[in-house]
């Protein structure tokens, strides 16, 4: 009886949290140009239209290349600082550590400010490389703790025992905690590239006037009305972000990253 | 002659002393033990050695070539860890090869000699196992190859035998000294197993509270150990309050033992091992007898163990079973301590908790 | 290799790109809002260095009184209703099967990192009058025809409860998933039922994390920026976007960098007051 209505709770919440997207998923399929549902005919065209209209296929394609890039760069500045904090004992640089966590924290708007501020001060308000680099300081956060938690599980007496075979400090992280490290730098990757692939009001912020990111696209034709292609990009965006986790999860130890013991525990 | 000296070795942690001024003379191909209680330093000593903790004060020199600086990448030692760390990433092959593969051997130069090593610690074809495949025993073979891959200058082993069972351990210690021995590499293992380290040992540095006490030979620590300490930690011993009371003299409780070596006065502790305390006929006169009452006797097998109380001192004497007296509980024996088994120690002093 | 304070140059080296990036790229713009915060407006063009305290004045009028208000409110009643419901929930999901949790909280995450545009336009489209929800209640004949939920307060209040659900749930998991299940147990054979055990012994053990995650949940809401725009009335808009207004359709940066040190202070307060409630657990 319990089970059962654990059971019943657990549909329902599941229920809830998809019915939005399982509405937009089915008038995503309308045959007509109209916002119908149960759908009215069945038809693939708009997600076709996503991929051959050239405003639609420019906005996936600036929103794809400015999600890799700025993970890229994100992991590139929470790599260093993190195996910085993890080999030297160095309780200044925490500083920088809760730096990156900061804006993760704070309303998004602010840190959106911060860089319209900044940007436009030093004249550079608008060039499209402005929203990497402000996605990836803006997202720092997600590689900082994933890598943190990763160099956290390296055993020691491993770096130990490379050092006593001979191997100086560039030779053990190459060859001993870089490949221990890699499922977290991925998944570090992963997250800051998802949620930049979402990210709405940074981008609208900071170059939401030259360059049409798939969120800016999507509001942007909500003011003028529905067309069934957003429905298409949004599903297209929720099986994107869902097949990252999914990979997540099946390549590392996700409910450990999201802060459970190990498995061994 | 060229050896590993440690000159004034010393460790603090803010206002902890983890290792006090230890200075050591190990000449080439010896197997020594750093042996001791848990937190006694000897862990930290070792890794002081291999260069993976930075000495607060002293010196140390391997063949006259001072290395207090030399980072642990350019000593050249081998070293087993407590927890092994084998590369969780790489085969049992791959560990062993590593150190040449970061030197830049080429990958058949690697399976070679990852071969010839895993030959020489008998686990030959394990090349390509993972290393979460292998059994404890394994691993700690696998554990000692990688180490020895360089043929290093010094090897060092900290407690690598305490995660394996009692049985498998024994025989690992008969094996490690056999492997030593045939290649004559200088060796220092930390243990706080005595028996262990009586089993491998050429040399044992008894340690406590960061302080060496005495480095020996096993059967000189055990015959004539330095202080109370090394004389409780190794074996079983029965310690005795004296006072000299004349040349050669020394008062005990419940009577007077002659003894050489004693000093010309003052207090002296005495030990001397319970194998070495004998039963003698109630009453029966001779030199160096005490009178007490049996208090307690248990079979051990090979041996019969007696606890004699003398004048409220416990005495404790080991027989063999033919030679068991035939006293019960409660009656009257006479214990004899011969002078060439007694050990003079300075009074006081520490013991082993 | 040794741990302990890096000394030469290359030693600190590593460091050098992370700080100057962190420092050029988040310091100096924060840094900078503020000092725009109290600059002058210059109407038509942008803003000259200045040290008036005029824009944080006009925080003082009745219409800012009143957005900070809602915007506070619906934060507030936004963290209860996630928390409410995402803390039994998440009881239930840190005793699951471990498979089943890795997909739950795909699920969690995926939804979590949905855009606000996407959730947005969702639920438009859940509770619009042609494609909407009550076309099935409708269909079920529990309404006559089909109408329009949004926008509306209700509609903004569910939207912004969804957006927060996944968040809540992902704060509180990892106090959840380490809470001791012996607790539980203890309790069961000392003779409470399940949901007995759960209120006078889960709760009251986390009731520092559940603290903890309000406080989250609600600087989270406050946060929320799109959602208002397309769920709710021009009367629903909050801080948030408020301060987008100002600074890009009134070209006011002065007072938008006002309100948004502003908010920063109320967030830092309550993060800094939620960080004190989950040491004292810490403690206990």
């Amino acid at each position: 009886m319990a089970r059962k209505l654990n059971a019943f709770i657990a549909g329902l919440i599941a229920l809830l949290l998809s019915a939005p997207i399982l509405v937009v998923a089915g008038v995503s399929v309308n045959a007509k140009r109209s916002l119908d549902f149960p759908p009215k005919g069945f038809s693939l065209a708009w997600y076709a239209e996503v991929f051959t209209d050239p405003g639609w296929r420019g906005a996936l394609v600036a929103s794809l290349v400015v999600a890799v890039l700025s993970a890229a760069l994100a992991v590139a500045i929470a790599f260093p600082l993190a195996w910085f904090l993890w080999r030297w004992r160095a309780p200044w640089a925490r500083a920088f550590e809760m730096l990156g966590m900061t804006p993760f924290i704070l309303p998004p708007v602010i840190t959106a400010l911060g860089f319209l501020s900044f940007w436009t001060t030093f004249d550079q308000y608008g060039a499209p490389w402005t929203v990497v680099v402000s996605h990836a300081v803006f997202f720092v956060t997600l590689p900082l703790v994933t890598l943190s938690m990763g160099f956290a599980a390296v055993d020691r007496s491993y770096v130990e025992a490379a050092s006593t075979m001979g191997a100086d400090d560039r030779t053990v992280l190459r060859t001993v905690v870089m490949p221990l490290v890699r499922p977290y730098v991925i998944s570090g990757f992963a997250f800051a590239f998802v949620l930049s692939l979402n990210e709405y009001i940074v981008a609208y912020m900071v170059v939401g006037f030259t360059l049409e990111t798939l969120p800016i696209k999507i509001f942007n034709a909500l003011r003028y009305g529905y067309t069934p292609t957003m429905a298409a990009v949004t599903v297209l965006f929720v099986l994107l972000t869902g097949l990252v986790f999914g990979l997540i999860a099946r390549f590392g130890d996700l409910p450990r990253l999201l802060g459970a013991w190990a498995r061994h525990d | 002659m060229s050896a590993l000296v440690l000159d004034g070795l010393t460790k603090r942690y803010g206002s902890f002393v983890a290792v006090h001024g230890a200075s050591l003379r190990i000449p080439h191909g010896r197997f020594v033990c750093l042996l001791g209680p848990s937190g006694c330093g000897k862990t930290t000593l070792l890794r002081m050695i291999a260069g993976l903790e930075e000495p607060s004060g002293g010196r140390l020199s391997i063949d006259d070539r001072d290395i207090t600086d030399t980072p642990a990448h350019k000593r050249e030692f081998g070293m087993v860890f407590q927890s092994l760390a084998l590369f969780p990433h790489l085969t049992a092959g791959e560990n062993i090869a590593y150190p040449l593969r970061i030197r830049g051997a080429s990958s058949a130069e690697q399976r070679r000699r990852a071969g010839e090593l895993l030959e020489l610690v008998r686990l030959p074809g394990a090349a390509d196992r993972p290393v979460s495949k292998l059994s404890g025993g394994q691993r700690q073979r696998v554990a000692i190859a990688r180490a020895l891959a360089l043929e290093p200058k010094l090897f060092l082993l900290d407690e690598p035998l305490s995660a394996l069972d009692a049985k498998l351990r024994e025989a690992m210690q008969i094996e490690l000294k056999q492997l030593q021995r045939r290649l004559g590499v200088t060796t220092i293992v930390v243990t706080h197993d005595q028996r262990e380290a009586m089993t491998m040992a050429d040399m044992v540095v008894v340690m406590s509270q960061g302080r060496i006490h005495q480095a020996a030979p096993p059967m000189e620590v055990y015959r004539r150990p330095a202080d109370a300490f090394v004389a409780d930690f190794i074996g079983l011993t029965n310690l005795l309050d004296g006072a000299v009371a004349a040349p050669g003299v020394v008062a005990v409780p419940g009577g007077t033992l002659a003894l050489p070596d004693l000093p010309p006065q003052g207090r002296v502790l005495l030990s001397i091992r319970p194998e070495d305390v004998l039963l003698r006929p109630t009453g029966e006169a001779g030199p160096n007898r005490l009178h007490g009452t049996l208090s307690f006797v248990r079979d051990l097998g090979a041996s019969v163990e007696f606890r004699v109380d003398v004048a409220g001192t416990e005495i404790i004497a080991l027989a063999r079973p033919q030679d068991r007296p035939a006293v019960e509980p409660g009656g009257a024996v006479t214990v004899e301590l011969p002078a060439s088994a007694c050990v003079v120690l300075p009074p006081g002093g520490e013991r082993p908790s | 290799m040794i741990r302990r304070a890096p000394r030469s140059l290359a030693e600190h080296a590593p460091i050098l790109f992370p700080a100057l990036m962190l420092i050029v790229f988040f310091v100096i713009p924060f840094s900078l809002m503020i000092a725009v915060s109290v600059a002058r407006r210059v109407p038509g063009g942008f803003y000259e260095p200045d040290f008036v305290f005029a824009n944080y004045e006009r925080f003082l009028t009745a219409f800012f009184g009143g957005v900070l208000a809602f915007s506070l409110e619906l934060a507030g009643l936004v963290a209860v209703l996630a928390v409410g419901v995402a803390f039994p929930f998440t009881y239930r999901l840190a005793r699951l099967p471990r498979a089943a949790q890795v997909r739950w909280l795909v699920f969690l995450l995926s939804i979590l990192s949905l855009s606000e545009v996407i959730i947005g336009f969702a639920w438009s489209t859940l509770l619009s009058r042609t494609a909407g929800i009550t076309n099935l209640f409708v269909a079920l004949g529990l309404m006559a025809e089909a109408q329009s939920l949004t926008p509306s307060f209700g509609a903004l209040l569910a939207g912004m409860v969804y957006q927060a659900f996944p968040y809540t749930v992902l704060v509180l998991y990892p106090a959840l998933a380490r809470l001791d299940p012996s607790l539980v147990e203890a309790a069961r054979t000392l003779g409470s039922s399940p949901v007995r055990a759960f209120f006078t012994v889960v709760v009251p053990a986390l009731r520092s994390t559940i603290v903890a995650t309000l406080i989250m949940a609600f600087v989270f809401a406050l946060g929320s920026y799109l959602l208002p725009q397309l769920l709710g009335r021009p009367q629903h808009w909050t801080l948030s976007v408020l301060i987008t207004d100002q600074a890009i359709y009134q070209s006011n940066m002065p007072f938008a960098a006002a309100m948004a040190v502003f908010l920063v202070l109320v967030s830092l307060a309550l993060v800094a007051l939620a960080l004190l409630a989950g040491r004292r657990k810490e403690e206990a």
